[in-house]
Order: structure tokens, then sequence, then C-alpha cells
């Protein structure tokens, strides 16, 4: 074992972390905002609002990151009002469009989890709130969302570990997180077990961490249920 | 440079429409064999983690653990150069000097099939779990062997079982398949940005691209829902 040389490629990785991690946490609040308005127009009672909101999880859940990626990377440039708006200075940038492509195709996925935790509220309970005179913004903030929040919370869990896997394709448009700087030490020094080792490591890490965290969240949600 | 969308994308001389259509049979090709091959190492994962033994156990876990934990396109990487500096040292070392590299497509099954069989393994894995215990004991009663009982009890209804969830991994292997783009492999994602890097069309390729990857998602999503109605046939009621 080379520890050094371990050594060196940790410390040289863990230069992209803070890049990796600001992707993955502005990708998914963005794309968590866009999911609730998603899932909101999906189940609005106005027809043109639903085919919007259903073509736009289809699109991003049929095709691939990398394409999507792409073109937004590639082909937005090619419109050309686009290309003289206020946006410009921000889409030419890899970095906002690595962002803007993770948070939609997160947000077709978090929308589609979102709806299936509310439609797994028991009816029941929203008749109870109902007869007990519940309705509209006071029946979802006391009785529905809490209740999808536990449902929806251990999927969503693994929707962020997918998203924290997926910044790594940021790398192929130029972005130097953990991943583009594993591919040019792999590239520069053909020790591809060792790297991938510490690499690995380092997502392994990650994704621990993260679910740890989800699994104590879990927890407290489900405080009551536990015998006391 | 002033074509239109019909002749860039048609199969006249100057239309992309052949070569997209070929990439997306290459495409096709990539996730069945890297399917296939994962679900050789998901069956073997499976009985791994199933396994009485601690030490494989541990060996089953640490294969999902880390496959499903690290970024695919890591993978992709680490079968790219690793299986080039085996290959080399291989040949050098048995009196062929220079620089070898295994050919792209059989790279992306290897890193395809390698990431579905740890998600693979997960699902073979709870549909065994699922299966009814009393079942094996009455096969066993029945003085059948364990071959036998495998082949006639165990795997259909474990096959049955699974299929929703192996139909979702391989929807995931169709899109990973685009990953292979980046060690040259000519499936629909290279050839639609070898299109519009000739054409200057980004917009047009990549959402052709997109469009056809939607399509192929669709068709064979349509077959294994068909498979999961046949299978389910004898349990419908």
């Amino acid at each position: 074992m080379d520890w050094p040389f371990l050594l060196d490629v940790f410390h040289q990785l863990l230069s992209g972390l803070p890049l990796t991690l600001q992707l993955a946490a502005l990708s998914l609040s963005v794309g968590f905002v866009l999911a609730v308005l998603v899932a909101a127009a999906v189940g609005s009672p106005f027809p043109p609002l639903r085919w919007v909101a259903r073509a736009h999880v289809e699109l991003f859940r049929g095709t691939p990151l990398l394409v999507q990626i792409f073109l937004i990377y590639y082909g937005l440039g090619q419109i050309t009002p686009l290309r003289q708006s206020f946006l410009w200075p921000f889409l030419r940038e890899p970095y906002w469009c690595a962002i803007l492509a993770l948070a939609l195709n997160t947000s077709a996925y978090t929308a589609e989890i979102i709806r299936g935790a509310v439609q797994a509220v028991p009816a029941g309970e929203v008749e109870a709130a109902r007869a007990c005179g519940m309705s509209g913004f006071m029946l979802r903030r006391r009785i529905i969302w809490p209740i999808a929040l536990r449902q929806g919370l251990p999927v969503y869990g693994s929707e962020a570990i997918l998203m924290i896997k997926a910044t790594s394709l940021a790398s192929i448009i130029t972005l130097t997180e953990v991943t583009g700087i594993a591919y040019k030490l792999i590239s520069s020094t053909y020790r591809v077990l060792e790297i991938f080792v510490v690499t690995g490591a380092i997502y392994l890490t990650l994704t621990f961490l993260l679910s740890s965290a989800l699994s104590l969240a879990e927890r407290r949600l489900h405080a009551h249920h536990k015998p006391s | 440079m002033n074509l239109g969308i019909i002749e860039l994308l048609g199969f006249g001389s100057q239309g992309w429409g052949g070569p997209l259509l070929k990439a997306a049979g290459v495409t096709l090709a990539a996730a069945s064999c890297g399917f296939f091959l994962g679900s050789l190492l998901g069956i073997c994962g499976a009985s791994l983690k199933l396994a009485r033994a601690g030490v494989l156990r541990t060996i089953g876990h640490f294969y999902t653990t880390v496959f499903r934990g690290v970024p695919e396109i890591l993978v992709v990487y680490l079968f790219y150069f690793g299986g080039s500096v085996v290959l080399t040292n291989a040949m050098n070392s048995g009196g062929f000097p220079g620089f070898y590299s295994l050919p792209a497509f059989a790279i992306g099954v290897i890193a395809v099939g390698v990431v579905s069989g740890a998600y693979q393994t997960e699902a073979f894995r709870s549909a065994f779990l699922r299966l009814d215990r009393g079942q094996i004991e009455a096969g066993t009663a029945c003085g059948m062997s364990k071959l036998l009982l495998l082949r006639r009890i165990i795997a259909p209804q474990t096959l049955r079982v699974a299929l929703p969830a192996l139909g979702n991994i391989w929807q995931s292997v169709l899109k990973e398949t685009s990953l292979l783009s980046v060690i040259g492999l000519t499936e629909l994602l290279r050839q639609a940005g070898t299109a519009a890097g000739s054409t200057r069309q980004p917009l047009l390729f990549y959402g052709a691209a997109a469009v056809m990857f939607l399509i192929i998602g669709r068709i064979t999503g349509l077959i294994l829902t068909r498979m999961e109605n046949h299978l389910a046939k004898p349990w419908r009621r």
C-alpha cells in the first residue's frame, strides 16, 4: 500500500468536495421547490396545467440526465432571444447549466414522490379533520402535510442520495468537482484502483452521512409510535 | 447549412437518420447485454447475501454497498482505464509491447452490468424473502432435490415477484448507457453529439436523442408490463 500517494489523492479530491456539495444542495433545494409546483399542477383542476406538468415528469424521468445536461449546456445557446436576454450570463456558465439540469431532473422524480405521499394519506384522517371543521390551508398544514412527510421522507432520502451521485455528471461539462478531479488523476497516473477506492470512499461517506441524518429525522417524526 | 429539419433527420445523403437509428441499436444492444450480465451477477449476489456463511454474506453486502453508493460514471472509468492497464500489462509481460485497450462496447457492458447487478441483487433477494417458506417445505416433503426445487418452485415465483423491480432497473440501465458516450462508444448520445457538432444544431439532435430514449423506454416498458401480466396469470382470481 502506497499510503503517501493515497493521502495525496485524498487531499486533491477534497478540494472538489465543496463544489460537489454545492451542486447537490442547490439543485436539491431548487428541485424541491419546483417539485412542489409541479405536484400542485398535476393535481390542478385546470387541464392544460395538468398536461404540462405530466409532460414535464415524463420527459425528465424518461430521458438520461446526461442528455438533459447537454441539451441545456449546448442547446440553449442556439435560441437567439435567450442569448440576448439577461439570463445568458448565467446559462453560459457550466455551473448554472449543471444546477439547472440537476434541479429539473430531480423535480420530476420528487413531484412523483410528493404526489404518492399525499395520496397515501388515509382518507379517514382527512374526513375526520373535515368533520372537525378544518378545511383549506389548515387541513393541509395540520393533517395532510405532516402525514405525507412521514410517508415520503424515506423515498425522498433515496432520491437525495441518487442526486449526490448524479452531481458527478457535472464533470463532463468541465466542472472540477470530486469526480472531475478523480478523472484527471486517473488519466494522468493510470493508478486506477487506488484512485477509485479513495473517490468511492468519499461518495460512500457522503451517502452514509445523509442516510444517517434521514433515519434520525424519520425516528423523530415517528416518535409518537414508539412504546413509551 | 440551411437544410430543413426533415433533411437533417432524414435518411438522405445529408440526413443523420441512418446513423442515429444505428446508434439507437447500439444503445439497445449495450443495455440488453448489460442488463443480462447484471441479472447473472444479481442472482450470484442474492445467493451470497442469503448464504449461511458469514464471509459470503459480507462479500455480498460489500458488493451492493459499493456499487450502489458510487457514481456510475466512476465505475465506467474504473473498467475503462483499469481494463486497459490490466490488458497492457498482460500483453507486455507476454512479449507483446505496446498499449492495448478493450473495445468500448465490452467495457460498457461490464460497467453497466456490474452496477445493475448490485441493484438486481436487492430485487432478487427481497423477492426470495417474500416467498412462502411452506412451499419450500412442501417441495422438500414431496422429495424434490435442491435443483428441482429451485427450478419448479423458487425460480418461477421469485421472478414473478421481482419483475416490477427489474423493470425499473431496466429503465435506469437504458438511461445509464448514455454514460458510455464518454468512453467513445457510438451510442445514441455520442452520435447525436457528432451530428450536433457538424451541423451546429445541438438543440435538434440532442432533442432527437431524448425522444428516441423516450420511445425505447416506452416500448420496452410495455413489453415488460405484458410479461408481468403473463407471469401473474396463474395467481389471478
